[in-house]
């Protein structure tokens, strides 16, 4: 999802009767569903697996702004412009929660930003994608915004209290970037029949990648037994993915667009989609860096910090100076 | 220049006549910039009509291990809870 393939720095899960007093009361109080605060003792991978998964989180919203930036300039009215602005502001917004969240953990901003601007932190693979046309601003809120809110939804009831918190924000604010999308998806539906095609051509281009987004199936996976049992993961991958297949074709339909699966039937019997074959190879690529602009992003973004440094300097001089005023007249 | 700039947190009130309530928190290099990024951060659906922004170093905090010493004092007490005393059905305004 926004965090793929998070290790939890475990080669199996303990029992209850394996683990420490201070580990055992953990481990029941989470059972019983009482949140973790930052002060409370916590097992040490309990707390490395929450600062990467909340700080990958947090690095996907930072990217996430940058494909949509492609597009303030060259948005078709004003209106759309102001909204497509209001959504990457939130992003921004989103991305400040979790970094406080990931904080509280015990790893600094500085930390999290250096190991996002070296490449050592990931970022969700979807933000790797280019957006071609208008209809990708439509295709992203609508797809891959919508798998975040079905990813979200269940982190509002996790463990750890400050991420369940931030998530808390995040997702009352992430349906307005879902609507947005559809919303710009269906005046490309209702226009011509070129821009019609164009959200159709997005569609293409976004949907294997949005059901990527949820990471390969996890159902095997130790990382997701342990984070399932630490609260933090509440849904295996391929659960929420179905959710997200189950409740988008119904809405690619309304459109009158084609979700590009020719295996994509309804299973009367399960009462859910099936669906075609994922290339996980596309995935691994993408998430080892060599994705269409994996180094694109990361170029831009690392710009976009070192440009502004002078601004930051500027602003903390600033703040010496009038500290060392207030000393003086004290 | 290296140094990351303090932690504030932050309280909004939502509306008048509500307590100020933590929401979070945020970085800023004075308290000016604290409440203007609190602002965008915390405030873009109307979420407050005031701000509180405190350095987090400021606060003060109970220890979550004194949990039960500083506490239990008040479990003990249940009197204090006017449930403790049932009234009979027929007793009116109390």
């Amino acid at each position: 999802m926004y965090a793929q393939l998070v290790d939890t720095g475990g080669k199996s899960v303990k029992r209850l009767d394996e683990m420490g007093a201070e580990e055992r009361a953990f481990q029941e109080r989470v059972d019983a569903g009482v949140k973790i605060e930052a002060k409370d003792w916590m097992p040490d991978n309990y707390r490395k697996t929450l600062i990467r998964q909340i700080s990958q989180h947090a690095h996907s919203e930072i990217v996430g702004q940058l494909p949509e930036g492609n597009w303030v300039t060259r948005a078709p009215t004003l209106k759309r412009k102001s909204i497509l602005l209001a959504k990457i502001q939130d992003e921004a917004g989103h991305g400040l929660y979790l970094y406080s969240a990931a904080e509280t953990l015990g790893i600094s901003r500085d930390e999290m930003l250096a190991a996002l601007h070296s490449g050592k932190a990931k970022y969700s693979s979807i933000f790797n994608y280019p957006t071609l046309t208008w209809a990708d601003i439509g295709a992203i809120g609508w797809l891959v915004d919508g798998s975040a809110i079905i990813n979200q939804i269940p982190l509002c009831r996790c463990s750890y209290g400050p991420y369940a918190r931030a998530m808390v924000r995040v997702c009352k604010e992430e349906s307005f970037h879902a609507r947005q999308g559809y919303d710009i998806m269906m005046a490309m539906c209702n226009g011509t029949p070129e821009q019609k095609a164009m959200a159709q051509d997005a569609l293409n281009r976004w949907w294997w990648p949005a059901l990527m987004m949820f990471g390969p199936s996890d159902a095997e996976s130790v990382n997701s037994v342990q984070s399932a049992a630490w609260r933090i993961k509440l849904f295996s991958n391929d659960e929420l993915r179905q959710r997200m297949v189950d409740q988008s074709v119904p809405q690619a339909e309304f459109l009158g667009l084609t979700v590009p699966d020719p295996d994509l039937r309804w299973n009367e019997e399960t009462q859910k989609y099936d669906f075609g074959a994922i290339d996980w190879e596309e995935f691994t690529n993408v998430v080892r860096g060599n994705g269409p602009c994996n180094k694109e992003r990361l170029r831009t973004r690392v710009k976009a910090y070192d440009d502004g440094a002078w601004f930051r300097d500027a602003l903390v001089a600033h703040a010496d100076k009038k500290n060392a005023a207030t000393q003086l007249v004290a | 220049m290296n140094n990351e700039w303090p932690l504030w947190e932050v309280f909004i009130r939502s509306q008048h006549g509500l307590a100020h309530k933590h929401v979070g928190s945020l970085h800023a290099p004075d308290a000016e910039m604290a409440v203007n990024n609190a602002r965008d951060v915390y405030t873009r659906r109307n979420e407050g009509v005031s701000i509180w922004v405190v350095r987090a170093s400021d606060i003060v905090a109970s220890s979550p291990s004194d949990k039960g010493a500083l506490f239990e004092p008040s479990n003990s007490k249940v009197y204090r809870h006017p449930t403790f005393f049932p009234m009979p059905e027929e007793v009116k305004n109390l």
